[in-house]
């Protein structure tokens, strides 16, 4: 039997330091004892924060709690103690479960229950008005809780808090949001101590500043034995494509040979298409299920339990599996595809350790002959420790004007005090006045030039504080809370019989056309229509799916992760497959290798179009932005660039002219020129900017039930963005959106960096076929269309087919 | 802007790349669907607080198409303010509005979202019937020879989704002109129901595109 919050630590029976009897007696009679870090925890319970880095199995979360359970004990008393907040709703869930069961046993009178979105009215109103010793919660329900009136009452005697899986929430926005929580909440409670509870991380300093900026103790534990991590070997994988069908024999016999197997994707489409192939090899009947964030939520609830109850011999997943899940027994992490990331690696294999003494056990399977040399790389990455990780921006503005608002629900605020709190939170630690007065003006009044309307306010001044105009406002406001916005889905559902089957992306479900197949859940299924918003199926035994180009989360591959793999490629010495080996060789010979002070652009026909590939290196997101200033000159030269799709390595765009002189394309002023201008029209800015908005309040957040009604669909965020921009240029939204973009999904400083890494020395091969090494760039998924002089060609000549073949030519 | 000119009960009429529709013979300019004063709208209602350029850019695109075609008429076909307090313009717009209706024949047709008579000059009416056609928001299922908006009509083509006319036989549909407004795909029942066996969309944009009027993916089961 597990020990309440992790496995029995057995490894250690010290002496039960500042254990009150009523605990240490519980754990004598189980024949328990404490880790060394969770007794340390216990040493430095009085310590205003803590950041404990842990392992998967050694019993982090209860070290968390310790301290907790022995004040409890020792000092019963009413009222919020203990906040936890984790990233995601089912763990809260699960840590109630865990917690609850030991307290019964030893009697003692602390109450557990957990708030997250999907806890019912009635019990959040009596959690306000009697709130449980300890609260697990979410930190979109802790912003919610903060934008209650009552919220000083409640929190005012908060002793404690703990952020579990802290190194995920410090990648994000939510960690940004979450941050300023906890100064709100510290302003409440100002005896308040934080707790962190992380994986392994490259940087755990950095990120206990971010916990706590006044000082921040850092506990380790024992990171247990080296993983044992290696490539699957055997088949050559294809020479293109993701999703690695090409090694299913060998995975079955993998699962076979462990207890429970969890294969990693890295998108979504490719786990539905291994699921599926390798429930066809599966002659075994071994039981395999499949779990991402696509499909409906009864469906994970039924793969999660089944995990966790040990039933599964393996779950085929993506990311959605990464955070939290029980797991139970996994003893082998099967990662399918490039690790793009080496320390989400590490932290995925560090899961796969059913003792806390074993090493974890992972093996990968690249699903092309370019990713075996990231895997390559990545393998001498985790040997060498060389965890990647880029510092985390300064929190961004739409956040605060969200938190300001929020505020504002909660009741009359003075700025200078709002100002100094905000401040105390790390991410906005570097704000200047300047700024946070342009939120508040932003939420005020809109912060528009144009002050035509007397009645254009949200926030009022009375009496030196801040307020809501109108307090009806609160529930839309409270209505927009968080910091993720998701790309719009339909729901997918047999026609018929309205069983839910998952979700797709609205522009994946606009590309299909009746009878056309995809995969769902593992099962093919034929589009039949959409009605009232739902994408209607049917089941199609037997057919070949189209590929399901809907996306999951797609991590990009790291700048350290990206030079290893280019000095890899020119190095002699490397100690490389045949087949890869091999592939190499026919790049050479037919092309070139791309090197590390050269730029190499390949141009060449492929399929009626014409392509051309540039070798940049610089990375998932500079490579996006290369592919937008370059398509934009492209479209000025006349080239009819119709789009173009970007990977870590390299941007691949097509479109009806052929790029003949890529210096001058690549010419750094010409660049720098076009970003300006450039930045105004984009896709990217555009997706950027639906972001910003939602997050600070312009547009309301697209919700369910509003959607069905499509005759009163919002706008496009797109018209305010155009408005903005020609209109007000200044406006913050537009600021932000360009900040955002900028440090994100614009990246330019790396382009500058490539640029001078190669200085001019641009090679430009014209080839007559598809090259060795762009071949697989032809499946990425995230093609970025572009708008210009092609595509209105195109739709010309489809609008002339269609009224052909309907008979209404002329 | 490039149209698309087609005859409609005996009247050359001309489908504009930006939403309006021209009826040369007459020196006729038909717009839908203006909803002009919504972002103030909303500010009242406490909710978000749009950007309030709406008003400035449907002005700047009605005044291009006015120049453009050198109209003696302008007709509105409804939901030209987005409610009633919507009415009373901020001064600058008014006085933009002002100078387009100077003299011009303007006929403000009433709507869903302004139903009443509404005074900023020019006429009112609850339809208009002109050579044999005529012009409401609503369109009615059994009328003939019909111009009308209200529906705000959106057409896909090659995975791009515009604001569109809707014409057959029987009726035009205009697609709204206002800056601050949502579409209908034109495979909504309620605009398939509509149109007949021959309509066609045409997608608004740089050049006005014709198009077979698109159909659901599929017809429904039952």
């Amino acid at each position: 039997m597990p020990g309440p919050c992790g496995r029995p630590a057995r490894a250690y029976l010290g002496p039960m330091r500042a254990l009150p009897p009523i605990l240490s007696d519980w754990f004598a009679s189980r024949g328990w004892g404490l880790h060394p870090h969770q007794a340390a925890m216990l040493d430095r319970a009085r310590d205003a924060a803590t950041l404990l880095i842990a392992p998967t199995g050694g019993g982090k979360t209860l070290a968390g709690f310790l301290p907790t359970l022995a004040e409890l004990a020792a000092n019963p008393r009413p009222g919020l103690h203990t906040l936890y907040i984790s990233p995601l709703k089912a763990l809260a869930a699960d840590i109630r479960r865990n917690l609850t069961t030991p307290l019964a046993e030893m009697g003692l009178p602390i109450r557990v229950e957990d708030r997250t979105g999907d806890t019912g009215t009635t019990q959040r109103r009596r959690q306000r008005a009697d709130p449980p010793q300890i609260l697990l919660t979410t930190p979109e329900s802790l912003a919610l809780l903060l934008s209650y009136e009552d919220a000083p009452r409640l929190f005012a005697g908060l002793a404690r808090v703990i952020v579990d899986e802290i190194h995920a929430l410090g990648e994000s926005r939510r960690g940004d949001q979450l941050m300023l929580c906890l100064a709100r909440l510290q302003s409440l409670a100002p005896g308040l101590r934080r707790v962190g509870l992380s994986a392994t991380v490259e940087d755990p300093e950095a990120l206990g500043r971010f916990l706590a900026p006044g000082g921040c103790t850092i506990l380790r534990a024992d990171p247990g034995p080296a993983p044992d991590i290696a490539m699957l070997s055997g088949a050559a994988p294809p020479w293109a494509g993701g999703g690695g069908r090409h090694a299913i024999a060998e995975v079955l016999a993998a699962i076979r040979a462990h207890r429970t197997t969890v294969i990693f994707h890295n998108t979504r489409a490719q786990a539905e298409l291994f699921f599926h192939d390798l429930w066809m090899a599966n002659s075994d009947g071994l039981p395999i299920g499949i779990h991402h964030g696509s499909l409906a939520r009864e469906a994970r609830a039924r793969v999660e339990a089944a995990m966790a109850a040990g039933s599964l011999r393996a779950v085929v997943a993506t990311g959605s599996l990464d955070l939290g899940i029980d797991w139970g027994d996994v003893d082998l992490v099967i990662q399918i595809g490039a690790p793009r990331n080496i320390k989400r690696l590490v932290q995925r294999i560090g899961r796969a350790n059913h003792s806390y003494n074993a090493p974890s056990k992972a093996r990968l399977v690249p699903a092309n002959r370019f990713e075996v040399l990231e895997c390559i790389a990545a393998l001498q990455a985790v040997a060498e420790g060389d965890l990647d990780g880029e510092p985390r921006p300064a929190g961004p503005l739409d956040v605060l004007c969200q938190h300001i608002l929020l505020t504002a629900c909660a009741g009359p605020f003075a700025a200078d005090a709002l100002f100094s709190e905000v401040r105390r939170a790390w991410p906005y630690a570097a704000l200047t006045r300047a700024d946070f007065d342009a939120c508040l003006e932003f939420c005020a009044t809109g912060g528009y030039a144009l002050r035509a309307y007397d009645r254009w306010r949200r926030l009022m001044q009375r009496d030196g504080r801040w307020q809501l105009r109108d307090p009806r406002a609160a529930r839309d406001l409270r209505m927009n809370i968080g910091t993720i916005v998701d790309t719009e889905t339909l729901k997918v559902r047999l026609a018929g019989r309205g069983a839910a089957l998952g979700e797709v992306e609205e522009a994946f479900a606009a590309t299909l056309t009746p009878g056309d197949t995809f995969l769902m859940g593992g099962q093919i299924v034929r589009y039949e229509g959409l009605r009232d918003m739902v994408v209607e199926v049917s089941r199609a035994p037997g057919r070949v799916p189209k590929v399901a180009v809907f996306s999951g989360t797609k991590f990009a591959t790291s700048t350290q992760l990206a030079a290893r793999i280019l000095r890899l490629m020119n190095d002699p010495a490397a100690s490389l497959p045949a087949h890869t080996a091999a592939w190499l060789a026919l790049q050479r010979q037919i092309s070139r290798m791309p090197e590390a002070g050269r730029m190499l652009v390949e141009s060449f026909p492929h399929d009626g179009r014409e392509y051309a590939c540039f070798w940049g290196f610089a990375g998932r997101n500079a490579m996006q932005t290369l592919g937008l200033l370059l398509t934009r000159r492209m479209e000025q030269a006349g080239l009819a660039p119709l789009g173009f799709v970007a990977s870590d390595y390299a941007t691949l765009i097509w479109g009806l002219g052929p790029v003949t002189d890529a210096a001058a394309l690549l010419d750094g002023d010409g660049l720098r020129d076009g970003l300006e201008g450039w930045l105004a029209g984009n896709a990217v800015m555009k997706r950027t900017f639906r972001t910003v908005a939602t997050i600070a309040g312009l547009m309301q957040r697209n919700l369910p039930g509003q959607r069905k009604n499509g005759r009163q669909a919002t706008f496009s965020s797109d018209i305010l963005y155009d408005t903005l921009l020609r209109h007000d240029p200044g406006h913050l939204m537009l600021r932000i959106t360009r900040d955002e973009a900028m440090r994100g999904l614009v990246d330019f400083s790396r382009i500058e960096d490539m640029l001078a890494r190669t200085e001019g020395r641009i090679d430009t091969l014209r080839l007559d076929r598809l090259p060795p090494l762009a071949a697989p760039l032809l499946l990425e998924v995230g093609k970025v269309p572009v708008e210009g002089a092609g595509r209105a060609r195109l739709m010309a000549a489809e609008a002339e087919r269609l009224l052909a073949e309907a008979g209404l030519s002329g | 802007m490039a149209g698309y000119r087609f005859d409609f009960h005996g009247a050359a009429l001309e489908a504009r790349g930006s939403g309006a529709l021209w009826w040369a013979a007459r020196r006729v300019l038909v717009v839908s669907d203006l909803h002009l004063g919504k972002s103030a709208r909303m500010a009242r209602r406490g909710g978000a607080l749009l950007p309030p350029y709406e008003g400035r850019e449907t002005l700047h695109r009605l005044e291009a198409e006015i120049r453009a075609t050198d109209a003696a008429c302008v007709i509105c076909l409804g939901d030209s303010f987005d409610d009633l307090d919507a009415v009373a313009l901020p001064e600058d717009e008014a006085e933009w509005l002002a100078r387009l209706m100077a003299g011009r024949d303007w006929i403000w047709i009433e709507g869903n979202h302004d139903p009443a008579p509404i005074a900023p000059g020019g006429r009112n009416a609850a339809e208009l019937r002109l050579d044999g056609l005529v012009l409401r928001h609503i369109a009615r299922p059994d009328a003939r020879a019909e111009i009308s908006g209200h529906y705000h009509p959106k057409a896909r083509l090659a995975g791009q989704s515009r604001p569109a006319f809707l014409l057959d036989g029987a009726r035009v549909i205009l697609p709204a002109f206002g800056a601050y407004t949502g579409g209908l795909d034109a495979t909504d029942p309620a605009l398939q129901d509509l149109m007949g066996a021959t309509a066609r969309a045409v997608l608004t944009g740089p050049a006005a595109l014709v198009m077979p009027l698109p159909r659901p993916a599929r017809a429904r089961r039952g």
